[in-house]
């Protein structure tokens, strides 16, 4: 009698510690590695308790940064958030593992206009996660022009009150883009002449920056300065009201920065679940809601429609179509990234 | 014994190997090939990296590095050597207290502080504000190299202090006295004395100054606004953005190089001034 009942409690004992165990599956850990503030963190535990896969959260600041990284070797990331130009470099690398897209059913929420784009023309590789654009954030108590062209960042008017962005691509592409040039040119001519450019508004220029610019325009540092829509969106939903965003109309850089797998991931499978499960319509929109960018899932934008329709007038969440179809999205330049990095240092040591 | 003692070195060696060693080897072998990094088989033996370095535009690059480094150096002896004295002189009572609060500020990373000068130093911040209050005109520091060199400086400022303030405190106070006996007054005392016996302070608190003041980088860019590109930033730039380990490797030999010339010349005034040091103790 005593014998059963210690069976039954050791059954009992064993069982109990067993069955949460089996709610883990394998116990499986993930490793995501996105850029720093981009993902609302209470959406990682849902998918944590949902799937009993683990994640293991690490941020970076630049493409460059991840993708050194994953040159280098020795890293086991499992999703990762490369945008555009990032996209085709590691594709044009073979780094990245083809999706499977049986495992991740919510991609059909991703919106037909943001599918297939250049950078992953068949639409193999990456799942779009944000997009925006890069425009000027411009305090409106210090500028009383209208924001709408590359022209005003050499506007003589507002000398030592404008910041440069410390980024080889946006600052040439700036020039190149006021110029009427592509922002992915590799005609020597046309770059020289972005340089010339770029050194006449030294004087103009107050200082290039990196993420600080979003909050020296805050602080009413300077009065513009070149940035990602996302610093505008961040301002926006804290409720500076004093703080604008002007898309150039001779169109910007559009970019996406996308879901990817790389191929050094040996948790393929767990990485689609968990795109899949950022595509979801309700964590799109939460996660769309709490990091105020524009989200490219259908479902999600329908439902920012519903509770946010003024955003849907503000250049900084919803740019003008026209101007889209003048802008560009970044291109691996390859051979040619060290011919614009020597042009920003020539630029700036002068 | 003596074997003994010495078989508890073997682990720091084996670590110095591993890290500092090898790596240096790494550094020194991208430096001097050219091809695609994470193919072995590509790379080829090539000058082309510190053909570049020679170049104008990076030749000014350096220089501006070794100008605001030495400015710096300068600015950190003149406030530091005071500062050191005082401290040194000061009752034994209070001299670990005034020595804690120069220390304090270290303890705080140092992106922070930089930040933390961002803030006070920006066109509408505090020092800014407070001026506008008061109906002066702004002070338009930053971005530019002031900036810059305020921020090395109070960045710096603690690593003078230290060694300076060692060798002061270790000075026998006889020796003064011996001085002040045979009628030497205090600038003589100074000039003749103290200051002769603190050059192994002095040489090591310039190198502790002057070494990272050459390499910093972040400093130039918050504070400078990143119109003054030094050589730690140009190094960076390399290995993150344009991903040119050969070039970034080439830059970072030559800065090496450059800082073994200046540590050899230290140590050179170091031995005179130790000599001299001696003969007038």
């Amino acid at each position: 009698m005593k014998k059963i009942l210690v069976f039954i409690i050791m059954t009992a004992i064993l069982l109990t510690s067993v069955l949460p165990l089996a709610g883990c599956s394998s116990g499986v850990v993930i490793n995501v590695f996105n850029w720093g503030e981009y993902i609302e963190e209470s959406l990682l535990d849902e998918f944590e308790k949902k799937t009993g896969i683990r994640v293991n959260y690490k941020a970076y600041q630049t493409n460059e940064e991840l993708l050194a990284k994953l040159e280098a070797g020795g890293s086991s990331y499992d999703v990762i958030f490369p945008s555009d130009y990032a996209v085709s470099e590691l594709i044009k690398k073979d780094m990245l593992h083809e999706l499977d897209f049986s495992n991740i059913p919510n991609y059909k929420y991703i919106d037909e206009r943001f599918r297939n784009l250049d950078f992953d023309p068949e639409n193999k590789y990456s799942v779009p996660y944000f997009w925006g654009t890069i425009g000027i954030l411009y305090n409106k108590d210090m500028v009383d022009d209208p924001v709408d062209s590359w022209d005003i960042l050499w506007n003589e008017k507002y000398k030592g009150q404008i910041l440069m962005k410390k980024d080889v691509r946006d600052s040439i592409g700036a020039a190149l883009k006021k110029l009427g040039y592509s922002m992915n040119s590799t005609n020597d001519q046309e770059l020289a002449e972005a340089k010339a450019l770029l050194k006449a508004q030294i004087p103009l220029v107050n200082g290039y920056y990196g993420d600080e610019i979003r909050d020296l325009i805050a602080n009413g540092d300077a009065a513009m300065g070149l940035t990602y829509s996302g610093d505008y969106m961040d301002l926006y939903w804290e409720g500076f009201e004093n703080i604008g965003y002007g898309v150039p109309k001779e169109g910007t850089n559009v970019w996406y920065d996308c879901m990817a797998i790389p191929k050094t991931s040996k948790h393929k499978k767990e990485a689609e679940m968990f795109i899949n499960f950022m595509l979801d319509p309700d964590v799109s929109f939460r996660n769309s809601e709490a990091m105020g960018y524009t989200t490219p899932n259908s479902a999600a934008l329908d439902r920012m429609r519903e509770e946010y329709p003024e955003v849907f007038e503000d250049p900084g969440y919803w740019p003008d179509e026209e101007i889209i179809e003048k802008s560009e999205v970044y291109l691996d330049l390859g051979d040619y990234k060290s011919i614009y990095n020597d042009i920003l240092t020539e630029v700036l040591a002068e | 014994m003596k074997k003994r003692v010495r078989i508890l070195a073997y682990p720091y060696v084996v670590w110095m190997a591993i890290f500092i060693v090898v790596p240096l080897f790494l550094v020194l072998i991208y430096s001097l090939t050219s091809g695609d990094i994470h193919d072995i088989n590509s790379l080829q033996f090539s000058f082309e990296s510190y053909q570049k370095v020679a170049e104008p535009l990076y030749l000014k690059v350096i220089g501006d590095s070794f100008l605001l480094a030495f400015i710096s150096t300068v600015i950190c002896l003149i406030l530091g050597y005071p500062v050191a004295m005082i401290i040194a002189n000061a009752n034994p009572k209070y001299r670990s207290l005034l020595l804690m609060l120069f220390l304090v500020p270290i303890w705080m990373n140092f992106l922070l502080r930089t930040y933390a000068w961002m803030s006070i130093l920006s066109p509408n911040g505090i020092i800014n504000r407070f001026l506008a209050f008061l109906g002066l005109p702004r002070l338009e520091i930053m971005p530019g190299n002031v900036a810059v060199l305020l921020g090395m400086v109070y960045n710096f400022l603690p690593f003078m202090v230290l060694p300076i303030y060692t060798v002061l405190s270790k000075i026998d106070k006889q020796v003064l006295e011996a001085s002040s006996d045979l009628g030497g007054n205090r600038v003589v005392t100074f000039t003749r004395i103290i200051l002769p016996l603190s050059i192994p302070g002095v040489v090591s608190g310039i190198t502790m100054v002057f070494l990272p003041a050459v390499s910093t980088f972040v400093i130039s860019g918050l504070l400078g606004g990143g119109k003054t590109p030094l050589i730690g930033d140009l190094i960076e730039q390399q290995f993150l953005f344009s991903r040119n380990w050969h070039f970034g490797s080439a830059l970072s030999i030559i800065l090496m190089i450059m800082i073994l010339i200046s540590m050899a010349i230290m140590s050179r005034i170091d031995k005179n001034g130790q000599e001299e040091g001696g003969k007038a103790g």
